[in-house]
């Protein structure tokens, strides 16, 4: 076999093996998420728990309820009843009630939209952030962040996850910034360690869900169409070799 | 009457009134039913077509996408997810659109890394190959204006870069800056002429070039992956010996190519349409922030082995002129191609063991540089960024000479085997 025909081979595997590598090395790793974006109950507890403590400051603008509740098998009446705040209308955007101005003024900054959230950060930054809230006197919320140093968001899921202090590593040379070594539990919340964890990833999970609406159908399309283009590209082929039995 | 002899002529009913007027059994024939491939070309000769596939990939989703897109700062990034979310199957077109960007590269890059391999450039092809050239600037503008539509920061601030890069040239440069974004900064002005020229003005030229390239090549006929001319045989019919009709063999040929290239592409859509960040980058899911700059701005992998010959040149003399300089004559140089190389033969098969070192190396050097790209300027990449610039550059310019070194092995007279 002549070397330039391996070369499109070569060419395919160096260009699928860069995304797996530029992942690899991308910034921080985070502990991973695990959250199932198929788990519909998980899903239904993550827009339960979004539109309960995140969506009163934090809109998800781009994302209809409706959308919500029927990809996620929410009746109406318990959508209208249990998740819908703000707005009348089922087909409404999510929006957060807090003014842009106001929340400048109280927090330093508005709280960002969640849509996308997901997509630009990614779920393991968000289950990184969301349980990485520690006590700092130093900030104006009381709190720090390990996932995001100086974040202006208070510790909102302070009831139920307790308050956390950090642990620092011994600084190995003096006038050096001390490492965070782990984060300690000193006065419980109303769920244990393993619920808040559940409850945290229940949430990222709906925000990787709204992040991208469509993304199971996607998938689950994509099985058909690869299934179709395979039996294609076979009859393609049977074809071809037909018509190249004049070639000699 | 008195065109019925017209009619006659040309076949009657339709197919004859229309030919009577308009050449189109002849251009069907000049162009498909008889026009003659050599009948040896291998794979390799598979992209061109392909580029032609996603060019038309591009353009249908491209209207459909221009439907619901809205080009004004404050509504382009919430069009887009309107698209994303609302549009029925708007999803589906925009992800085609956004992995046919990156899937147009692929297939151009590696049409144009058969041309290197069997000398597609060489005598008399060159002006198949300037086209081609044209075509590839042509398609670098359109992807770099298609980059900022979707309004997002790493739109903008990969706009801001690339826009300011003009801004290093001497005495006119920061004026041209201005003249090319309508403002001082990157604005709802540059979105909206970046649109513009983005659906109509580029794509036309597009089209106008890629009818000029095929022309052009109809005209001389195909090369193969022996470097003969098969041209030179002809049967009593003036028939090519060693040719095979364009249709039905080359587009059975080209059916199977595209079953084959839609199975890749339609992975990427359907299972991975950010390709881990690659295709569609995830500073690019927040909207455009004039006040913070994306963690690390780097361009789409198609153009970050020019990127990294940028960043690869030191400022000296107090400019930065020199990686502007470096980069555009990466580009530029690839025109001269057909001049540069001096081989006494066309195709890699009967080229010394020399000129393969250096194709290789060539190969590597833009991929390496193309990685590099991508990276943080910052441990062992910016040293990797120098070395393997000036690699690209040796090929190039050197290649009069090491390109007539060695020992060639004879060019048979006719085609040497059939690839199928």
């Amino acid at each position: 076999m002549r070397i330039e025909k391996l070369l499109p081979a070569l060419a395919a595997a160096a260009l699928l093996a860069q995304p797996l590598a530029a992942r690899a090395e991308e910034g921080v790793a985070y502990p991973h998420a695990g959250n199932d974006i198929r788990n519909t109950g998980s899903l239904q507890r993550g827009a339960r728990n979004f539109m309960n403590y995140c969506s009163g400051c934090h809109s998800a603008q781009f994302v209809r309820y409706n959308r919500v509740a029927a990809d996620l098998g929410i009746g109406e009446p318990v959508l209208k009843a249990n998740l819908m705040f703000t707005s009348d209308k089922v087909y409404d955007p999510i929006k957060s009630a807090i003014r842009a101005d106001d929340a400048r003024k109280w927090f330093g900054n508005a709280p960002p939209d969640l849509s996308l959230m997901a997509r630009a950060r990614g779920s393991d930054y968000l289950y990184a952030f969301l349980r990485g809230f520690y006590l700092d006197p130093s900030r104006p919320t009381g709190v720090n962040n390990t996932a995001f140093p100086l974040t202006a968001m208070p510790h909102v899921l302070a009831d139920l996850q307790g308050v956390q202090k950090a642990v620092f590593k011994p600084a190995s040379e003096a006038g050096g910034t001390p490492e965070i070594d782990r984060l300690e539990l000193v006065a419980p919340g109303t769920l244990t360690p393993e619920q808040y964890d559940e409850f945290v990833r229940d949430t990222v999970n709906f925000l990787e869900y709204i992040g991208e609406p469509v993304q199971v159908q996607r998938r689950d399309l994509g099985v058909w169409v690869t299934l179709f283009l395979l039996v294609f590209a076979g009859f393609a082929y049977l074809l071809k070799r037909e018509y190249f039995r004049d070639i000699h | 009457m008195g065109n019925q002899n017209y009619e006659t002529t040309s076949g009657g009913g339709l197919w004859g009134w229309i030919n009577a007027r308009f050449p189109l059994d002849k251009m069907l024939k000049e162009h498909v039913t008889e026009y003659y491939a050599p009948k040896n070309i291998n794979a390799w000769y598979l992209f061109g077509s392909l580029s032609l596939f996603v060019l038309v990939i591009q353009l249908v989703t491209g209207i459909f996408l221009t439907m619901n897109y809205k080009p004004s700062s404050a509504e382009a990034f919430a069009s887009v997810e309107y698209i994303m979310r609302d549009v029925q199957w708007g999803w589906l077109i925009r992800y085609l659109h956004s992995t046919g960007a990156s899937a147009f590269f692929i297939v151009v890059y590696l049409h144009m890394f058969r041309g290197l391999l069997y000398g597609s450039y060489r005598s008399p092809r060159e002006l198949i190959w300037i086209f081609g050239m044209l075509i590839y600037l042509a398609l670098m503008a359109e992807a770099f204006m298609g980059y900022l539509l979707p309004w997002g920061n790493m739109s903008y601030w990969g706009a801001q870069v690339i826009v300011s890069l003009f801004g290093t040239i001497p005495v006119i440069g920061d004026s041209l800056a201005e003249w090319i974004k309508g403002d001082y900064f990157i604005s709802d002005i540059t979105l909206n002429r970046f649109f513009a020229l983005h659906v109509a003005a580029i794509p036309l030229l597009l089209v106008f070039l890629v009818v000029a390239h095929i022309l052009a090549l109809h005209e001389v006929g195909s090369g193969n992956p022996d470097g003969v001319e098969i041209k030179k045989y002809k049967d009593a019919k003036g028939v090519p010996l060693d040719g095979m009709k364009f249709h039905p063999y080359c587009t059975v040929e080209d059916i199977l190519a595209v079953a084959v290239f839609l199975l890749l592409f339609c992975g990427v859509v359907f299972f991975a349409p950010t390709f881990g960040g690659l295709f569609l980058e995830s500073p690019n899911f927040e909207i455009a922030n004039p006040m913070q700059t994306p963690p690390h701005i780097a361009p789409v992998w198609y153009f970050t082995p020019f990127y990294a010959m940028l960043r690869a040149v030191p400022s000296f003399a107090g400019t930065q002129i020199w990686g502007v300089l470096v980069m555009f004559g990466a580009i530029a140089v690839l025109f001269f191609l057909p001049w540069l190389d001096k081989s006494p033969v066309k195709s890699i098969r009967y080229k010394p063991a020399l000129s393969k070192v250096m194709l290789a190396l060539f190969a590597v050097s833009f991929v390496v540089l193309a990685y590099c790209g991508m990276k943080p300027p910052s441990g062992i990449f910016p040293l990797l960024a120098r070395i393997f610039t000036v690699v690209y550059f040796v090929f190039f310019l050197g290649m009069p000479w090491w390109s007539r070194m060695g020992s060639f092995k004879t060019v048979p007279d006719r085609v040497t085997n059939n690839a199928h």
